[in-house]
């Protein structure tokens, strides 16, 4: 089954490619590239060794707008859903912000953190920050506001409250959904990276995309684009593993 | 029928209980002067049309929701919040996914050292039959067998009470027709006063020493009938169909 599913995936794949070809039959530079365009900029991006410090680039700044959005973002979620009054004055707030692109902030960011050092950076992941935290607080909200009240109700009548109340039933129960919610979060970030690096940022795949561009290379942008979605797809199954390890650690996905 | 309150062995007391909820619509009255004795020891059921409030009732007699007035007294003392000497065992059972059977069980057990909890936890795992089971998840359970860690872990933390919200309902008819016959062999060895919510008749009838039958909302108990057909009851038996009649009879439902 394994094995079908692969094929059919590279089936979908030489579909592509081949309309792809079609398409851009006889195509220069200047065009949109060809997949053998793409491939041989990409060859070219590779060898330059830009291409490595764009990825690490954009990576870095993922993984810290990320972090700091779950950091911040599951706590506050878990708080909301569980106190009904701190959700009615916060939540209408939270989903106000949420709908506004983060990439609307960008002037803001540049305001606000421009002249520091690593102002760049920081502007950046000010806005990965932004994309993946509202994601983050609803799931970890709703994850919350959505627990059996059986496992709430059984645990108050065995006694267990507080902390512990927290740790053994809040936590585990709520924890499934969250993780979906890193995952979302994760994708929307990685996706946000690229427009958040086409300004002000000297570095990552998406100043590498405007580079290119204004170079007349589409070839490069392609092969840039390709990278992008490597890069996602790798960093989803990542997720989804994270995911499902600790779901099965907690029995919750046996059988 | 007896006399409220003429019994020495009563357990809990029910007095003029009303339970009211608010609602969009109004005030909706589930619970209207409820009066009921449950006797120590005793396995009582108490049967009513669906939605009629008996599960509202349990819930108030096990301190999760509290009552608009009236007074529901167990061992002389108010009920005001959960407590572990009186547990709710779940229809479709509470134990905790994330937890193996053996945490689950000790879930109740609170802070004890590591040889008393596991003495005590396989004890229990041995009461309800599910030996070789304790490092087992829910998941990998049948739900007859959650159902057994679900009372298993009730029992464990020995309370006086046990409150049975509908315990089968989730079973398919054969699971809970065995579950049954598991539930009275438990009572029979530990003689816990059990509360049994249900709206199956023939359920209450076999297990029940007493069937308090409630009426349509707003409810209140109607009658409590005395059931003392010696055990095991089969629903072959004359007596067993005549007091299955009775009940529906005050249930006002009609039958072939």
């Amino acid at each position: 089954m394994k094995l079908r599913s692969f094929l059919n995936a590279c089936l979908g794949f030489a579909a592509f490619v081949g309309l792809w070809q079609l398409a851009t039959h006889g195509n220069k530079v200047g065009d949109l590239p060809s997949p053998w365009m793409t491939a041989r900029g990409l060859g070219q991006v590779a060898a330059q060794g830009v291409l490595w410090q764009n990825i690490i680039a954009s990576v870095f700044r993922v993984a810290w707008g990320f972090s700091l959005a779950a950091a911040i973002g599951i706590p506050l979620g878990i708080a909301l859903g569980w106190y009904p009054r701190l959700r009615d004055v916060v939540n209408p707030l939270v989903q106000s912000l949420r709908p506004i692109s983060p990439i609307a902030w960008l002037p803001f960011a540049v305001i606000m953190f421009g002249g520091t050092a690593l102002s760049s950076d920081l502007s950046a992941i000010f806005l990965l920050f932004l994309s993946a935290f509202f994601p983050i607080v609803t799931a970890s909200t709703s994850a919350t506001a959505s627990i059996d009240q059986k496992y709430i109700r059984s645990a108050r009548n065995f006694g267990v409250e507080g902390f512990d109340l927290f740790r053994r039933v809040v936590l585990p129960a709520a924890l499934p959904q969250v993780l979906t919610g890193l995952r979302l979060a994760l994708g929307i970030a990685w996706v946000v990276v690229v427009a958040a690096e086409m300004l002000g940022v000297e570095t990552g795949l998406g100043y590498q995309v405007m580079d290119s561009r204004n170079a007349l290379r589409m070839d490069h942008v392609a092969a840039a684009m390709v990278v992008i979605a490597a890069i996602g797809l790798l960093l989803d199954t990542g997720m989804a593993r994270v995911e499902s390890t600790i779901l099965a650690r907690r029995g919750v996905r046996r059988g | 029928m007896t006399e409220l309150g003429s019994d020495t062995r009563t357990k809990i007391a029910i007095r003029e209980v009303c339970k009211t909820f608010e609602t969009k619509k109004g005030r909706v009255v589930v619970l209207d002067q409820v009066d009921l004795d449950v006797r120590s020891g005793e396995f009582l059921a108490i049967v009513g049309p669906s939605g009629c409030g008996k599960s509202t009732l349990l819930n108030c007699m096990a301190g999760f929701e509290p009552i608009t007035s009236g007074s529901i007294r167990i061992d002389g003392v108010e009920v005001d919040a959960p407590s572990r000497k009186r547990v709710f065992v779940f229809q479709e059972p509470g134990i905790l996914p994330w937890f193996s059977v053996w945490d689950n069980i000790g879930f109740g057990l609170g802070k004890m050292p590591f040889e008393q909890k596991h003495e005590i936890v396989m004890r229990y795992i041995r009461l309800v039959g599910l030996d070789g089971f304790e490092k087992s998840f829910p998941s990998e359970l049948s739900g007859g067998m959650k159902q057994r860690v679900e009372f298993a872990r009730a029992l464990a933390v020995q309370p006086d009470v046990l409150y049975l919200d509908e315990p089968f309902g989730a079973l398919d008819a054969l699971t809970r027709l065995e579950m049954r016959a598991e539930i009275l062999r438990i009572w029979g060895e530990t003689r816990k006063t059990c509360i049994l919510v249900t709206h199956d008749v023939e359920e209450a009838v076999e297990l029940a020493d007493r069937v308090a039958v409630m009426t349509p909302r707003p409810a209140t108990v109607h009658s409590v009938l005395d059931n003392d057909l010696p055990r095991p009851r089969s629903a072959d038996q004359r007596e067993f169909r005549a007091l299955k009649d009775r009940v529906f009879e005050i249930l006002g439902v009609r039958r072939g």
